[in-house]
C-alpha cells in the first residue's frame, strides 16, 4: 500500500494534524514561528471549523475557553512570548479545566531567530501544572496533535503542544491519514459552580490536577512519542525535539552501541526513565533551552540511588543558550562515546572577512519615511523614541537609529511614559504599528490620558500585520478567513479614549510629516499622529515604475543613499543610483532630494 | 552514510526566493519518489538578511538541518552568500552561484564588498563550479524569476536526483497561465547556460 504523502512545513502539518482530529475552534494571534498552523486552517475552509485571528493572545486564549467548555475541540495558537500574555487566562483555566479538548499550541524560538526571549513552554508547563507534548518533526507533529487533543478530552485540562522552530519551519514528506471520527460539541452545560473559578475550590482542584498529573507520568511511560532504544550498554544519550533528530542523525550508519531515550512530554515519563538509567553508568541529555528532560534523568537519579553521572546544561557539557545544531549534535554525542568526529569539513577558505548583512527595511517601507520625518522634525530637541514589536524594531539600524527603547507588545507607549516622568524636558515619542496598537496599545493609550501623561503616541498604520507574514487585524477590516468584517478606525479608538490632539498623515509626504510631528511636540498631553502607508509587501506589484535618477542632475552628494539606508539606494560611480527590480517608487528619496535629480 | 541521500543548501538575500526553490525543488524530488526534509529561514531575516535552505533528498533523513561539509550542491543566488556558504560544500560537491552582487547595508550606505574578488575565493575554493551570468539572467528572464533559473541550470548539471522536466513538472503543479510560462522560460534560460 502506497501512502499518499505530502510536502508539508511543520506548521502546516500541525494545522492539517489538528483538522484531522476534528478541531472545530482555532484563534490565535500571529507570531515567528507559530503563525502558518492557523493560515493552514483558515485556508482549508473546512465546514463547521471556526477560525479567527484575535486581538492579542489572551483573547484567543479565552475565546477557545470558552469554546472548549462548551464541548468543542479547540486550538489555540501562539508563539512563546504571546503565551505570557495569555497565562492569566491559562493558569486559571486548568484549575477549572475543559470539556472539550483545548490544545494550546506554543511555538518556542531556540536561538533566538524571531524573538525576544528564549524562553522554554516546558518549564511553563511545569510551572502550571499541564502537560506538554513536545514533537521531533513535521510528521510527529501531524499525529501527535491528535493525541494531544485526545489527552486534554480525557483528563477535562487543557494541554501545551510546543513546537519549536525547526519544527514549525521545517518541513518533509508526510504521509496524510484519514480524518478521525469527530463528535458534536454537546454545548454548554450549566453545572452549579463547576465553570466558576472560586477560592474555596481551587485547593480541590489543585489536589485533582496533581492526581492527574501523577497519573499522566506513568500513563506518558507508555506512549509512543516516548521512546527507549538499545540495551547492554553503559552509555545512554537522551533527547527530545528536534534534537532527537540530530541525535538520530549522528548515531545513524554508527555500530557504535547506546542506549537512547527520547522524551517528548511533561510529564516526564518516570517508569520509562528508570528503565532507561538501568545498567548505564553515564549519559549524555541533548536537549535545547532549559535542561528540563536533564533535571528529570537528575532527580529520579536520587530517587533511584542509582550510581550514573548525568552530563549535560547543568554539568557544562552542552551550551545554556542558543540553539543545538546537528554538527554540534554530532560533535557532543562522538565526544561522549570516545569516538572520533569523522566529518570531512572543508578547511575554511575565507580569510576574506564578510559583511554581515542584518534585515532592514523593505525598499518602499512607509516605517522608514514615518522614521525619517521624525527625525528630521526633532533636529536639536532632547528626545527619546521607544519602539515596540513589528517590522519598525528595525528602524533602530543605522542610518535612520530610531528605536531607543523595545520591550514587549505594547510596551513603547507605556515605557515613554514612565521615562517622561523620569525626565519632563525630553520629547517622548512611542512609536507601535497597527496591529501591536489593536494587541495591546490601547490600554496604554487610557493610562497616559487618565494620569495626565505628555507622550507623543506615533502609530505606524501600514494596514497589516506585517513582520509574521500580513495577517489580518481589526482595523484592516478582513477576517483571518477573509470576510470583511467592521473595519476598527484607529483615529476614533484614540479620540474615545481621550487623546488631547490627533492628526492623520500620509506616510510618504515627508512634510506633511514633518509638520505634525512639529505641531505634537508644541502641544501638552497626549498626542497622537497616525502615519498611514501601506506596506510595500502588500503594495508590491500595484504600483507603477519605479524612480530613477537623472544622472545630469545629481550631484553625487549621497544624501539620499546617507539618510534612508534604502536597500534599492546605492552610490555608483559618484553619484545615486536606483535598482529599478527593487525599487518600490514611493519617492521618499526624490523628497530628499537638493538637486530634483530622481523622478 | 547514507549513500541515495542529496543534500543540497540554497543560498540568498531575503526576498530572493530561497523558500519557493526549496519547495520546488522538494516537490520534484518527491515525484521521483524520494523522500524529502529540509528547513527554511522565515520570519525577521526575510527582510533582506541573509537567508539559506536546506533541502535533503533521498531516504531515512532525520535532520532537517544539513551540517557543514555535508551539502553535495550550494546553490547560491548571491557570491558574499554563496562564499559565507562554503563551509557547508562537501569534499567533491558543486557550488553553482550567480555572480551579480547584492551589496549588504548599514549605517548610512551601502558597504560595498568587492564581487569579483569573492567570485575568485569561490571559483578557487570549490572542486566543481558553475558561475552563472546575472546579467544574462536578467536580460532574458528578470532577476526576479532568478531563483528558478539556477535551478534550471542545477537540474541540468546532473546534480539533483531529477531531471530538468520533472522540474518543469513541479513548476506546473504550483503556477497556471503565464506565471507558469515565466517561470518554465526562466529553468530553460538556466538549462541553457550549463548546455552552452
Amino acid at each position: 500500500m502506497t501512502m499518499r504523502k505530502k510536502l508539508l512545513m511543520g506548521n502546516e502539518a500541525i494545522g492539517l494534524g489538528a483538522l484531522r482530529a476534528g478541531v472545530s475552534m482555532v484563534c490565535g494571534y500571529p507570531g515567528t514561528p507559530s503563525s502558518e498552523v492557523l493560515e493552514t486552517i483558515a485556508g482549508e475552509r473546512a465546514e463547521g471549523v471556526y477560525v479567527e485571528w484575535s486581538v492579542n493572545e489572551k483573547s484567543a486564549m479565552e475565546v477557545g475557553a470558552g469554546a472548549a467548555i462548551a464541548g468543542a475541540r479547540a486550538l489555540v495558537t501562539m508563539k512563546q512570548v504571546g503565551l505570557n500574555v495569555a497565562s492569566d487566562p491559562l493558569m486559571s483555566l486548568n484549575y477549572v479545566g475543559v470539556k472539550g479538548g483545548m490544545v494550546v499550541m506554543t511555538a518556542d524560538d531556540p536561538g533566538p531567530i524571531s524573538s525576544q526571549t528564549e524562553q522554554d513552554t516546558r518549564h511553563f508547563g511545569r510551572y502550571a501544572k499541564l502537560a506538554v507534548f513536545d514533537p521531533s518533526s513535521p510528521e510527529e507533529a501531524y499525529t501527535m496533535i491528535a493525541d494531544a487533543f485526545e489527552c486534554s478530552e480525557k483528563i477535562g485540562r487543557p494541554v501545551l503542544f510546543r513546537p519549536t522552530t525547526r519544527v514549525c519551519h521545517s518541513y518533509a514528506s508526510v504521509a496524510m491519514l484519514d480524518p478521525m471520527p469527530r463528535a458534536t460539541a454537546e454545548g454548554f452545560k450549566k453545572d452549579g459552580g463547576r465553570w466558576v473559578i472560586f477560592p474555596r475550590l481551587a485547593c480541590a482542584n489543585h489536589i485533582k490536577i496533581e492526581e492527574g498529573l501523577t497519573t499522566l507520568a506513568d500513563e506518558f511511560s507508555d506512549y509512543r512519542g516516548n521512546e527507549l532504544y538499545g540495551g547492554g550498554s553503559r552509555r545512554g544519550v537522551a533527547s527530545g525535539g528536534v534534537s532527537w533528530s540530530y541525535v538520530r542523525e549522528a548515531l545513524s550508519g554508527s555500530d557504535t552501541e547506546c542506549k537512547l531515550l527520547k522524551v517528548a512530554t511533561v510529564p516526564f515519563p518516570a517508569r520509562l526513565g528508570e528503565k532507561f538509567i538501568e545498567g548505564l553508568e553515564s549519559i549524555l541529555v541533548v536537549e535545547e533551552l532549559d535542561p528540563v528532560i536533564e533535571s528529570e534523568l537528575i532527580s529520579l537519579r536520587g530517587k533511584l540511588g542509582a550510581k550514573v553521572e548525568i552530563r549535560g546544561k547543568l554539568s557544562g557539557d552542552m551550551p545554556n543558550a542558543g540553539e543545538n545544531t546537528p554538527g554540534d549534535v554530532r560533535n557532543a554525542v562522538f565526544r561522549f562515546l570516545g569516538k572520533d568526529a569523522k566529518a570531512a569539513v572543508r578547511p575554511s577558505e575565507s580569510a576574506l572577512k564578510l559583511p554581515a548583512r542584518p534585515p532592514v527595511l523593505c525598499a518602499g517601507c512607509p516605517h522608514r519615511a514615518s522614521f525619517y520625518a521624525v527625525k528630521e522634525a526633532t533636529k536639536g530637541r532632547k528626545a527619546v523614541f521607544s519602539g515596540d514589536i513589528g517590522c519598525y524594531t528595525l528602524g533602530n539600524a543605522m542610518p535612520l537609529d530610531m528605536v531607543d527603547t523595545c520591550l514587549c507588545m505594547g510596551a513603547g507607549i507605556t515605557m515613554a511614559q514612565g521615562l517622561h516622568r523620569v525626565e519632563p524636558d525630553t520629547v517622548n515619542f512611542a512609536f507601535i504599528g497597527d496591529s501591536t496598537f489593536f494587541h495591546t496599545g490601547i490600554p496604554g493609550v487610557l493610562n497616559a490620558v487618565y494620569n495626565g501623561a505628555d507622550i507623543i503616541v506615533s502609530v505606524l498604520d501600514n494596514s497589516t500585520t506585517a513582520m509574521t507574514g500580513g495577517q489580518p487585524h481589526p482595523g484592516t477590516g478582513v477576517t483571518a478567513t477573509g470576510r470583511v468584517t467592521r473595519k476598527a478606525d484607529i483615529y476614533g479608538v484614540l479620540s474615545a479614549l481621550g487623546a488631547d490632539d490627533i492628526q492623520r498623515v500620509d506616510a510618504f509626504d515627508l512634510s506633511a510629516s514633518k509638520f505634525a510631528v512639529k505641531r505634537a511636540m508644541s502641544l501638552p498631553g497626549v498626542k497622537a499622529i497616525i502615519f498611514s502607508g501601506e506596506c510595500a509587501a502588500l503594495s508590491r506589484g500595484k504600483k507603477n515604475g519605479s524612480c530613477s535618477i537623472d544622472t545630469d542632475k545629481c550631484a553625487g552628494c549621497a544624501v539620499c543613499v546617507k539618510n534612508l539606508g534604502c536597500p534599492a539606494l546605492a552610490m555608483e560611480n559618484g553619484h545615486a543610483s536606483i535598482d529599478e527590480a527593487a525599487c518600490a517608487g514611493c519617492g521618499v528619496c526624490g523628497q530628499l532630494c537638493g538637486f530634483g535629480a530622481i523622478a | 552514510m547514507n549513500a541515495e541521500l542529496t543534500n543540497c543548501l540554497i543560498v540568498g538575500v531575503g526576498g530572493q526566493g530561497t523558500i519557493l526553490a526549496s519547495r520546488l525543488m522538494g516537490g520534484a524530488a518527491m515525484s521521483v519518489g524520494l523522500d524529502v526534509r529540509g528547513s527554511e529561514t522565515i520570519g525577521m531575516a526575510q527582510r533582506g538578511g541573509s537567508v539559506a535552505s536546506h533541502v535533503r533528498m533521498g531516504r531515512d533523513i532525520h535532520s532537517p538541518m544539513i551540517s557543514p561539509g555535508e551539502a553535495d550542491v550550494i546553490l547560491a543566488f548571491e557570491p558574499c552568500e554563496g562564499l559565507r556558504a562554503m563551509a557547508w560544500l562537501k569534499i567533491g560537491g558543486m557550488i553553482i552561484v550567480c555572480d551579480r552582487a547584492v551589496q549588504p547595508f548599514s549605517s548610512g550606505g551601502a558597504v560595498g564588498y568587492d564581487a569579483a574578488e569573492v567570485m575568485a575565493r569561490i571559483v578557487s575554493a570549490a572542486d566543481r563550479v558553475r558561475v552563472l551570468s546575472g546579467e544574462y539572467i536578467g536580460e532574458k528572464c528578470g532577476m526576479r524569476h532568478l531563483n528558478i533559473a539556477v535551478l534550471g541550470a542545477a537540474a541540468a548539471c546532473g546534480v539533483l536526483p531529477f531531471s530538468t522536466a520533472d522540474m518543469e513538472m513541479a513548476i506546473s503543479g504550483r503556477f497556471a497561465g503565464r506565471i507558469a510560462d515565466m517561470n518554465k522560460n526562466a529553468l530553460r534560460t538556466g538549462a541553457e547556460m550549463i548546455k552552452n
